[in-house]
């Protein structure tokens, strides 16, 4: 298996660190002018998504893991798994148990292209798109003209995601479009 | 050449850090000239370089290696008879690269006939409040910054205690002098019982200078040269020839001086208040 010495650190580099999938966020090189070197590293373990730091002295090495980020789109769930397909027209498809989706679940749409991190093959994270555009299934009744008040609710979409900070004109039946990173709601779609 | 090429000839400081550093520069030989201070210059490029364990010159084939620091050839002056003096130059180390560290870096070195290392942290200071405004330098012990005594301290492996050293120092703010360190960290300073006559400053976290009441004795020199090559092999790093020339200069006699090294880029770092090189040097590797 291939390895990073100190030197290679960059930030993105998927290296295994304890058995786990890792990537490099943050490398600072550390040295006193007449002592040795060090580099204390912050990883991100891709399967738990926790911040891990760990100092190495410079020249150390760490195995390579074997992680892509491949652009998948998502089919469908069949209760247990999420199910995507690779957009590089081989139809290949992976399922993902729900530890990898995690919190992703709540803006997958159907043919929406996500990322999917996969480990040896084996999906291990997904991220969704930073914008989706989803239905509201429930929510209060729309106040009709009501677009200046600033007042909000709540409002539940087709992914059983229920979000805040909607405007009171919004009906069910109508597409929202959603930022999942801080799972906002930005416009109607439509 | 494109219309979109990418602009990657443009420098990497802005023009107003530019002019500052201008400024700090001529600030600097304008101390020195008030003090009597002599400008130098000696070879960046020597056909010999230090064995300090810790430091990898850069070769270069059929030449030698570009300098780690002026120290040498600055002593090889004093001991031929030149009275105090300084280096304002570049110097060059293999493999330091990082937030604080360019591989190519700005040093600032001088010599004081006559002072001891307490006499040089007060002149230290003095160029230091010129440079980022006038602020109490207050002072602290290796041992303090590790937070162990020297007992305990002769008992930890050595990469255990510089890991533990640079985190003690990232962590102290405002201006520190740190003295009293171990004795097998004297490097060139004078050995007194347990301690050797060295110092360093650090200013908000950052390392700026080291400096030395300057071992003269021969022997000494040799031994300490010995001792690093040792550690190099242990290591596992290359050898490194013994430089003659300048044992041959301190045979001769180094004449009692304290010297000290001044991270310039890094003195400008703090004067512009920010955290790395990027933005201070003019072009980054």
């Amino acid at each position: 298996m291939a390895s990073y010495s100190t030197n290679e650190f960059r930030s993105g580099l998927k290296v295994l660190l304890e058995g786990d999938p890792c990537s490099i966020l943050e490398n600072e090189f550390v040295k006193p002018g007449k002592g040795q070197a060090f580099n204390r590293v912050k990883f991100r373990n891709l399967k738990s998504g926790r911040v891990w730091e760990r100092t190495f002295k410079s020249g150390e090495s760490i195995e390579a893991a074997d992680v892509m980020d491949l652009d998948m789109e998502y089919l469908y769930n069949d209760g247990e798994f999420w199910h995507f397909m690779r957009t590089d027209g081989s139809y290949e498809q992976v399922a993902a148990a729900e530890a990898a989706v995690g919190e992703a679940k709540d803006w997958l749409k159907e043919q929406d292209v996500c990322q999917v991190t996969l480990w040896n093959e084996d999906p291990i994270a997904v991220t969704p798109p930073n914008f989706v555009e989803l239905e509201v299934v429930e929510t209060d009744p729309g106040l009709k003209g009501d677009t200046a008040s600033g007042g909000t609710k709540p409002a539940t979409l087709s992914t059983g995601a229920t979000i805040k900070g909607v405007p009171l004109f919004i009906n069910i039946g109508d597409v929202l479009r959603i930022d999942t990173r801080s799972g906002e709601y930005v416009s109607r779609a439509k | 050449m494109t219309p979109d090429a990418p602009q990657t000839w443009q420098p990497a400081a802005t023009i107003e850090v530019l002019v500052a550093r201008a400024r700090l520069t001529a600030r600097v030989r304008q101390f020195f000239v008030e003090r009597n201070v002599l400008e130098v210059h000696t070879p960046v490029l020597g056909s010999a370089t230090v064995t300090d364990p810790d430091i990898e010159s850069i070769p270069v084939p059929g030449y030698g290696f570009l300098q780690s620091s002026p120290e040498y050839f600055l002593k090889r002056l004093l001991a031929a008879g030149m009275p105090s003096c300084y280096q304002l130059g570049p110097v060059f180390r293999h493999g330091e690269q990082g937030r604080q560290h360019n591989p190519e870096f700005v040093m600032l070195e001088w010599y004081r006939l006559g002072f001891d290392h307490w006499q040089l942290m007060e002149e230290v200071a003095d160029l230091v409040d010129l440079l980022l405004g006038p602020a109490p330098c207050q002072r602290c012990t290796y041992a303090e910054v590790v937070g162990q005594d020297l007992l305990q301290i002769a008992d930890m492996p050595r990469d255990q205690l510089d890991l533990a050293f640079a985190e003690g120092c990232a962590a102290l703010q405002g201006r520190w002098f740190v003295t009293d360190y171990p004795a097998d960290q004297a490097v060139l300073a004078r050995s007194q019982g347990d301690t050797a006559a060295r110092f360093e400053l650090v200013v908000d976290g950052v390392e700026v200078a080291n400096g030395y009441w300057e071992l003269t004795d021969l022997e000494q020199h040799r031994q300490r040269f010995a001792a690093d090559l040792q550690t190099r092999a242990q290591r596992g790093l290359d050898p490194v020839a013994v430089d003659d020339t300048f044992l041959a200069a301190i045979q001769a006699g180094l004449p009692d001086c304290a010297g000290v090294a001044v991270g310039l880029d890094r003195l400008l770092m703090l004067a512009l208040g920010k955290a790395g090189l990027d933005g201070v040097l003019a072009f980054r590797r």
